[in-house]
């Protein structure tokens, strides 16, 4: 392994013109398994999308091809016009949050300054560029509203401040593409909110794509563009109002389920089996007969 | 027993006795080549356990870290039935149980279980090496509990030899190794090869254990591996910070422990692990007042 080569750089991407995704008829699995199939979509600049669907059908498997950690099983994907790389400085990740140990001994500003140079060899220069570096790890943090609490060790802050700097982590570097692993989980409905302001707020302001892993539509129905489904083995996209359907949902999922709407315009998905999503064949046959009217959004 | 006869007693088993002129007693200690060789192998020993255990605090390895100074009693005793130098053995056996600790098990539960396996096992192992060792109880002794005054300048160079290697391997991959310990998945997609750091530091660890069971035995190995970086958590935040400040806790007390045991007659490390545990003591106690009296003002 040569060191050039782990020392990231902006590369000839910069310069791309066309859509920051493109994925022509993808498929996804692990080994023998197919997770999802036939999936055809382009994500524009600085376009927001959210992806949701059911536990276990697919959506973190998105991430992970994106990243280049997986490769497709079938179709093609491109990444800001060129296949996904592991490494791409063009892409800033957060994963989930429960990945990291809330007791580690560790500043908010360390963890942001990782995003920066974490993956270069060796240890930072006491000298050479600090006061530049400094600036743009200050300036990440600002960005996420982070600054009051940065310097704290990562164990004494909430969830919502732990995901704040996660994010400022991921903005560090100047990235085009914002990959989400389900931001809003863990944390309280007005947390998620502000959350998902500030994500929205930053695709704007800095033309960054986003693509944001989620559970519930509803904190985010505001500041999406587009939906991403992920469920039954298939993906659909498009605007929230023509996705999140109960014909969309139902066609997707191969079984009725149902779209209501509350009285502040909050949609719920009724009557899916968990079991449905997951990409066994079959158990879909039997599972769809019987199905627990259990809220899943 | 009354206090003149104590002193009689320890002047009888120590070669010099402690007078107030600081410069002298040490100057009269270090003229002993066993005493000199034990600072030296004591300083260098800190050195690597400082910056060594800042990371084994931060990935939480202090039980594999516990687990390799076992597979080193059975490498050193297993030496010692050969009639080879024991840190050999230790070098040897440390190096392999990294190997397959790090190769085995990814995940932290999995990983402990087969840590614990192996572990007990090593440790059987090397019962019998010592039985085999003619029965000769003082070399397990030394290995459990340390004996630095047994060093000779020939395992100074080793130990320097290993310890600089140690270093540099940690300023090699200082900034990935950090990334991976506390992200991994982010690191992972950064493209930092959080696997291969992960073997990497364990034969890192290793080869710091092998160097440390010397000064401190298998039994007392997270005196200085463990406590310093521990206590240096409790007062600074920052990564380097706190790798200086492991260093210095480390040193101070394997010198001071040795000065110590030089005009006592009982074992070095005994006065090594007792200043530790004393400074993490103190250390806890202060860093807890100075919250509350912070926390007081606010409220006030």
């Amino acid at each position: 392994m040569t060191l050039p080569d782990l020392v990231g750089g902006r590369s000839p991407q910069a310069t791309h013109t066309g859509p920051v995704i493109r994925a022509v008829d993808l498929s996804a699995g692990y080994a023998a398994t197919n997770v999802w199939s036939s999936a055809t979509f382009d994500i524009e600049r600085g376009e927001f999308v959210a992806v949701l669907g059911p536990n276990g059908a697919g959506k973190s498997t998105l991430l992970r091809l994106l990243l280049g950690l997986l490769r497709p099983q079938a179709g093609t994907l491109e990444v800001l016009g060129e296949p996904p790389r592991r490494g791409n400085p063009s892409i800033g990740y957060v994963p989930q949050a429960r990945t990291i140990d809330p007791e580690i001994a560790f500043r908010g500003t360390d963890l942001v300054r990782l995003g920066l140079d974490g993956h270069r060899w060796g240890f930072a220069s006491p000298f050479r560029d600090r006061q530049a570096q400094r600036g743009l790890v200050a300036d990440a943090i600002a960005s996420v509203d982070a600054s009051s609490y940065a310097e704290r060790r990562l164990g004494q802050m909430s969830g919502g401040e732990r995901q704040r700097l996660l994010l400022a982590q991921a903005l560090v570097g100047d990235p085009e593409l914002l990959l989400l692993d389900e931001p809003l989980a863990n944390l309280d409905l007005r947390n998620q909110s502000e959350m998902a302001d500030l994500v929205g707020h930053l695709a704007r302001s800095r033309h960054l794509s986003v693509v944001l892993v989620a559970h519930d539509l509803n904190p985010l129905n505001a500041v999406v563009d587009r939906v991403c489904y992920v469920a039954g083995g298939s993906v659909a996209i498009g605007p929230p109002d023509e996705i999140v359907t109960t014909e969309v949902l139902s066609r997707l999922y191969g079984a009725p389920v149902e779209v209501l709407f509350d009285s502040k315009g909050r949609r719920f998905v009724v009557g899916i089996d968990e079991e449905l999503a997951h990409p066994h064949p079959h158990t879909h046959g039997a599972e769809s007969g019987h199905q627990s009217r259990r809220f899943r959004p | 027993m009354s206090a003149t006869t104590a002193h009689l007693v320890l002047a009888q088993l120590t070669p010099t006795s402690f007078s107030w002129n600081l410069i002298s007693d040490v100057r009269q200690m270090l003229s002993y080549q066993f005493e000199s060789h034990a600072f030296e192998a004591g300083a260098i020993v800190s050195v690597v356990a400082g910056i060594v255990g800042y990371f084994v605090v931060l990935r939480r390895t202090a039980f594999a870290a516990h687990a390799l100074s076992h597979v080193g009693f059975a490498g050193a005793a297993g030496a010692a039935v050969l009639s080879v130098n024991p840190i050999w053995g230790l070098l040897v056996f440390c190096l392999g149980g990294a190997a397959v600790m790090g190769a085995l098990g990814q995940r932290l539960r999995e990983r402990d279980t087969v840590i614990g396996i192996v572990l007990s096992f090593m440790l059987g192992l090397g019962v019998l090496f010592i039985a085999l060792y003619n029965g000769y109880s003082t070399e397990a002794y030394s290995i459990l509990f340390g004996q630095i005054e047994g060093v000779s300048s020939g395992d100074v160079l080793l130990t320097l030899g290993v310890g600089t290697f140690t270093v540099v391997l940690i300023a090699a991959m200082y900034r990935p190794l950090l990334f991976a310990s506390v992200d991994a998945d982010v690191a992972e997609a950064r493209r930092v090869p959080v696997r291969i750091l992960a073997v990497a530091f364990m034969a890192t660890l290793a080869l710091a254990v092998a160097i440390a069971v010397q000064v401190v035995g298998v039994l007392l190995i997270f005196s200085l591996l463990i406590t310093p970086a521990a206590i240096a958590d409790l007062v600074t935040r920052r990564p380097a910070r706190a790798m200086a400040v492991a260093v210095l806790i480390a040193l101070g007390c394997t010198w001071i422990g040795l000065a110590i045991g030089w005009y006592f007659p009982y074992p070095d490390s005994f006065f090594i692990t007792s200043l530790a545990f004393a400074a993490y003591v103190v250390t806890r106690l202060s860093v807890h007042g100075a919250h509350r009296r912070s926390s007081r003002r606010a409220i006030a």
